[in-house]
């Protein structure tokens, strides 16, 4: 047993008991942070893998931007160090119980199946044949869907301004009673 | 213990994904919700990054999904978040229990 596969099994444990952690929990910040590592350990793997590109990009926008938002969302919806109520025992045991029926469906399924693996040369993932091929217009080429996501990034940002916003600034004292 | 190979990775992201589900199930409260949501678009990048790597290795079309995906996942938390900001504003809660309007 080689180095590389310890690290890939101490990986796969961090990623899968830290997001087991973040769904049980039930103080929210805990919950926040135990994403924040399992994360953490999915780009650990991208980074086993060898596509230290998507690795990057998952610690850039999901580690330093998406959980660092869920965090502030955080401290301006909930009491600090408050409880979640708990769950029934019913719904919690259905939920465990389709989640993993679910799990076994999918894992018969998938190790009946035999993979055929593409003779084709291995072309590797590394920024400049990425960028090449997202911006190429011939064939194979992603620069329509390159442009379709940054219009639909600027809806996102503009929509967000405008749902956040509060509807009548002189009124904001009136509207937060609690704070 | 056995080389890691694209099955190991398969069941990663399958976990994943039903833990994600289970979340989605068990949580009232809608930022837990979110982080569950998160889990499981995490999940399906996994899948295509390890298809692209085992299957797939001349191509790099899983790359540019996963890269769409993660920017979708970015644009959806932002969007929620501004919606559960302004839901808190109008309820004092986010659980969505109590935001019920639309249910009679």
């Amino acid at each position: 047993m080689s180095g590389s596969t310890i690290i890939f099994y101490l990986l796969a444990a961090l990623t899968l008991v830290n997001a087991l952690l973040a769904v049980t929990t039930r103080l929210i910040f805990r919950a926040a942070i135990y994403l924040l590592f399992s994360l953490i350990g999915v780009a650990g793997i991208y980074f086993w893998l060898q596509y230290e590109f998507i690795a990057a990009v998952q610690i850039v926008v999901y580690v330093g931007g998406i959980v660092v938002l869920i965090i502030f969302s955080i401290f301006l919806t909930q009491q600090a160090g408050e409880k979640l109520p708990e769950q029934k025992l019913g719904r919690k045991l259905f939920s465990a119980l389709a989640a993993f029926c679910g799990l076994a469906l999918v894992m018969l399924q998938l190790l009946k199946h035999r993979f055929t693996v593409s003779a084709a040369a291995p072309l590797e993932p590394t920024v400049a044949n990425i960028g090449t091929q997202m911006l190429g217009v011939d064939e194979y080429g992603y620069s329509l869907p390159f442009e379709v996501v940054s219009m639909l990034l600027l809806a996102a940002l503009v929509g967000c301004i405008v749902i956040a916003a509060s509807p009548n600034p002189s009124k904001e004292g009136e509207q937060n009673p609690n704070q | 213990m056995i080389e890691p190979g694209l099955y190991h990775l398969l069941f990663i992201s399958t976990a994943l994904f039903f833990i994600g589900v289970f979340g989605f199930f068990t949580r009232r409260n809608l930022v837990t919700m979110l982080m569950s949501i998160e889990l499981i678009l995490n999940s399906v990048n996994v899948n295509f990054i390890a298809f692209n790597k085992y299957v797939w290795p001349g191509k790099l079309d899983g790359v540019f999904f996963t890269i769409f995906i993660i920017a979708i996942a970015a644009a959806e938390a932002a969007v929620a978040i501004a919606i559960i900001i302004n839901l808190y504003r109008s309820h004092q809660s986010i659980d969505v229990e109590d935001a019920e309007e639309l249910k009679y």
